[in-house]
């Protein structure tokens, strides 16, 4: 088996906090390990304040983390200098998630896209010029639109321009974090079938970040959730889909709308209690049991004890003492996925 | 078919973009009214050799203290010099002043700030106390205190009035580094893999940019109200260079006779003042990003 | 009798680049304790239209149609009469929690100055209420919360006294724009769950305006589809979902991922500048049904099935709809 793009073990970032009230430590993201293989889509997913995407920072060393490692084609990156990673950075590549603010309004949209080229020192001159005129058309920019600034570009052209410069280096490795989630509707629509299509074409991976889990199903070969900082289940995206174990993922996934009244009205939606808890101050053992509809059933191992990823089924890792022991809390078991 | 492609434009975007700012900028009568009255004290500044009808220093003892005349605007001082033409030739001083102490307090307040906001750390910590420090200070006394000890000249005045005005600016700029350093195509430059030197020149520098503007434009009105000040207290502008704050200087002692010796300077002074300020309220409106007329 | 009638309804925005025409022509009504979700994507003009009725649009927006509430005309109330109205009898909740509660007051006081003002309650008794509203909302331990500032609830607790706050003097209509979009998913549902609630317990009609299709299929009982400031549809809720016959409509509904749905449907195109009124169907240029017809004609409303309205020449389900 050929050695995976991205392998993240143990990673940890905790944020200093000196504030008028609060001092300590945001544990936003502790202990999340995963490995992403050539080609492979990964979605992770989680609503705010999971540590979705510090992971991303991370990975993309745009921070640099606490604890753990984070490797890339093989190579450990999680401590290296800034100069040290600057000829690495040509394998790795990111698109943000506020078409607004990610593309710099000084710049025309075809400096943008060529710049990560001449950083790199990949092209120049002609050869520079022809090859941001091929990205733009591959994310189906038209030429001309290379002339414009950011401000005159609608957010559906602004993402493709994002993505262009993403791909202008030819990365192993693509992180999208909420790529779409600024965008209307059908916008989304283009631009995740654009990424679809690229993926397909030029074979990178892809850490895809998200809060929306319907995204993560059209898009993904592998899922994980998580939750105030860890990763509570791992799966096949199908899998997740189908048969989902963790109460947090059940919750999640009955608690998505969809744009289907009859369907919509009659679900039964497991609620969550409470808030979510601080991340300066994570629950003991279980972060999710303060809000857990079966936290009886698990104590007093769920206070006392964080539950390890356990494999349950083939690829499918479930972070929960009720599942470990063997029971499987069946709160919301969606229909079966016609396919 | 009324289908205009609006993203097809018949002019570039640079120039489409200026002329926004323009007719925003002109639809702003008392930007407009600045922009015009400081344009007219630059003018007088440099043009003073060529328009004013006498030299600064020319005497004429047979119209001491004179009122206004064909010969003389504004009438003439205690030495018969006149008016009108030592306001024209003060005006150099003044914008001179004004405008390089302004200049030099952004050289050296902008890299300053930039570096603090941009890298944090204990360099932004050092930076950041020391001016705090500064700026306890009020700005006229620091330019008089800076003054004293360099020497009264014009050119004394405006390192002093420069340094005078630096802190608030690093201040300013600093925290314009801050917010930007956020910002995701900042993020994404890093991401590039660019240096930190590409990415201060090409990514935050020209983003700051407006607002460094306005606030040169509403530094230079203080620095003009600062030279008048030392010129005044004699720490600036040497006779028999005329200066706004010089003629003011000289002005107290005939007070009760020709109190207009001393409102003529401070007219000009107000008025110089005022019209940069205004253009720097009108530019920072105009090169808002969320204003819409 | 409805409620609230809207007639022709149009709104121009005077700007650095001429004018915008935000809405064209919009009418629709609204009835008692009747949810109805208006759904359109950004620049639509779904969230202009209803500001516009309560003037809390800039000065550089002219406004012209009628818009009657309970016999009162909006568009040309006094400015008192519309103080009175709004907060009152129509009122609003926004999309970021965050920016609209004052951060330096209490959360009880905030709720208790609207009582005070519009109800002229005592101190005490607007506490009291509060508490009541706080509870209404299905915040836990409200007597504790009431003294709480906002920094100290969660995104959507905000929302909730928010609700709270747009509830308190019994409005008859509360208009939300994009409530949940700022939200979680797990918080989403039970902001939604909240409002049917006031519904029901209330009977406050409301005007929920989202982009997002799953929500209006949650909560509303009918809607209405906006595109570039025109209606494109409207209908009951499970009429609409079942039978979508406008192309933008179906485009949307495709657009959505679902499980099992194959590949996304695009929209080709943009949305047109809203700089002048075209004398077509706003949709034709994006349109696969687009001929002669709807590119120089603007069309009409028709009914097509009970309540159901399209502004079509060609309405109809998309051939590659999947049942």
């Amino acid at each position: 088996m050929t050695e995976p793009v991205l392998e993240v073990e143990g990673l940890v970032k905790h944020f200093p906090v000196r504030g008028f009230g609060a001092s300590g430590v945001v544990h936003a993201v502790d202990d999340v390990s995963f490995v992403i293989g050539r080609g492979e889509l990964l979605g992770l997913v989680g609503e705010s304040g999971s540590g979705k995407s510090t992971v991303a920072n991370c990975v993309m060393r745009l921070v640099t983390p606490t604890g753990g490692r984070v490797r890339l084609n093989g190579t450990d990156i999680t401590h290296l200098s800034r100069r040290a990673l600057r000829p690495l950075r040509r394998h790795m590549h990111m698109v943000f998630q506020d078409p607004y603010s990610s593309l710099d309004p000084r710049m025309t949209c075809g400096q943008i896209v060529s710049e990560p080229l001449e950083v790199q020192g990949l092209a120049r001159g002609r050869d520079l010029d022809a090859q941001v005129g091929k990205l733009f058309d591959r994310v189906g920019l038209r030429d001309e639109l290379r002339f414009r600034y950011p401000h005159e570009l609608s957010g559906g052209q602004r993402q493709r321009v994002g993505l262009a410069r993403a791909l202008a280096v030819s990365p192993a490795l693509l992180v999208a974090d909420e790529p779409v989630s600024a965008l209307d509707v059908s916008v989304q629509a283009s631009i995740l079938n654009l990424l679809r299509d690229l993926q397909e074409e030029l074979g990178f991976s892809c850490l895809f970040i998200t809060h929306d889990l319907a995204t993560v199903e059209y898009l993904c070969d592998r899922v994980a959730v998580m939750y105030l900082g860890k990763i509570v289940e791992v799966a096949p995206t199908r899998e997740l889909f189908a048969t989902p174990r963790h109460p947090y993922t059940q919750s999640l996934l009955s608690a998505a709308v969809v744009p289907d009244p009859v369907e919509q009205r009659g679900r039964r939606r497991v609620v969550l209690e409470g808030d979510l808890p601080s991340p300066l101050a994570p629950p003991s053992g279980c972060r999710f049991r303060t809000r857990c509809p079966l936290e009886e059933r698990s104590a007093p191992e769920s206070h006392e004890e964080e539950p390890p990823l356990v494999e349950v089924a083939e690829g499918h890792f479930v972070a929960c003492h009720l599942v470990r022991r063997g029971e499987t809390p069946a709160l919301f078991t969606p229909a079966a996925v016609a396919q | 078919m009324s289908f205009v492609d609006t993203s097809v434009a018949t002019i570039s975007p640079r120039a489409r973009r200026r002329r926004i700012l323009r007719r925003r900028f002109l639809r702003r009568p008392l930007a407009v009214v600045g922009f015009i009255v400081a344009l007219a004290f630059v003018l007088a500044a440099i043009l003073a050799p060529v328009i004013a009808p006498y030299s600064a220093g020319a005497t004429d003892f047979n119209a001491l203290l004179a009122h206004s005349s064909r010969h003389h605007l504004l009438g003439t001082d205690e030495l018969g010099r006149d008016v009108f033409s030592r306001i024209l030739w003060g005006a150099r001083a003044s914008i001179e002043a004004g405008v390089l102490a302004t200049l030099l307090a952004m050289a050296v307040a902008v890299p300053i700030g930039i570096v603090a906001g941009y890298y944090r750390g204990w360099v932004d910590a050092v930076i950041a106390r020391v001016t705090d420090v500064l700026l306890a200070f009020p700005f006229l006394i620091v330019a008089v205190g800076l003054a004293a000890i360099l020497g009264p000249s014009l050119t004394n005045a405006t390192i002093a009035l420069g340094i005078g005005a630096a802190p608030a600016l690093i201040r300013i700029a600093r925290g314009e580094a801050l917010a930007l350093r956020e910002e995701d195509y900042v993020r994404a430059a890093v991401a590039n893999g660019a240096s930190d030197l590409r990415i201060l020149a090409r990514h935050v520098l020209p983003n700051m940019l407006s607002t460094l503007i306005v606030q040169a434009t509403v530094a230079i009105p203080t620095a003009i109200i600062g030279e008048a000040v030392l010129s005044f207290l004699g720490l600036g502008v040497q006779p028999p260079t005329p200066s706004w704050g010089v003629m003011l200087s000289d002005a107290q002692s005939y007070l009760s006779q020709a109190p207009r010796l001393a409102v003529y300077p401070g007219i000009a002074i107000f008025l110089c003042s005022l019209s940069f300020n205004l253009l720097g309220d009108g530019l920072r409106d105009v090169l808002d990003p969320r204003t819409t007329r | 009798m409805s409620l609230l009638a809207v007639d022709g309804l149009s709104v121009r925005f005077d700007t650095d680049d001429g004018p915008v025409h935000a809405v064209d022509r919009l009418s629709f009504t609204l009835g008692e304790s009747e949810v109805l979700g208006v759904v359109g994507e950004s620049g639509c003009g779904k969230s202009v239209s209803f500001m516009s009725l309560l003037r809390l649009l800039p000065e550089t927006a002219t406004v012209e149609g009628a818009a009657t509430f309970d016999g009162i005309d909006l568009l040309h109330a006094s400015p008192a009469r519309l103080r009175s109205i709004r907060g009152r009898q129509i009122a609003f909740v926004f999309q970021e929690p965050m920016t609209s509660l004052n951060p330096a007051f209490k959360v009880g006081n905030q709720i208790g100055e609207v009582l005070r003002r519009h109800l002229g309650l005592s101190r005490g008794d607007a506490r009291r209420r509060s508490i009541e509203l706080l509870d209404l909302v299905r915040i836990p331990s409200p007597e504790r919360r009431v003294d709480e500032y906002p920094h100290q609830l969660s995104g959507g607790m905000r929302q909730r006294v928010m609700i709270a706050m747009a509830v308190a003097c019994d409005p008859k209509i509360l208009i939300a724009d994009e409530p949940t979009t700022a939200l979680d998913v797990t918080i989403q549902a039970g902001i939604l769950d909240l409002m049917r609630d006031i519904r029901e317990r209330l009977g406050t009609a409301i005007v929920l305006i989202t982009h997002n299709l799953g929500v209006v299929a949650d909560v509303a009982d009918r809607v209405l589809v906006m595109y570039a400031g025109r209606k494109v549809e409207e209908a009951p809720v499970h009429e609409l979902f079942a039978r979508p016959q406008h192309p933008y409509t179906n485009g949307l509904l495709g657009a959505v991922p679902r499980p099992g749905a194959g590949r996304l449907r695009e929209i080709p195109g943009r949305v047109p500048s809203l700089a002048e009124l075209p004398a077509a169907c706003a949709f034709a240029p994006r349109c696969p049904r687009a001929d002669q017809l709807s590119r120089t004609q603007v069309p009409d409303l028709r009914e097509v099935a009970p309540q159901h309205h399209v502004a079509c020449f060609h309405p109809g389900p998309d051939a590659e709809a999947t049942a």
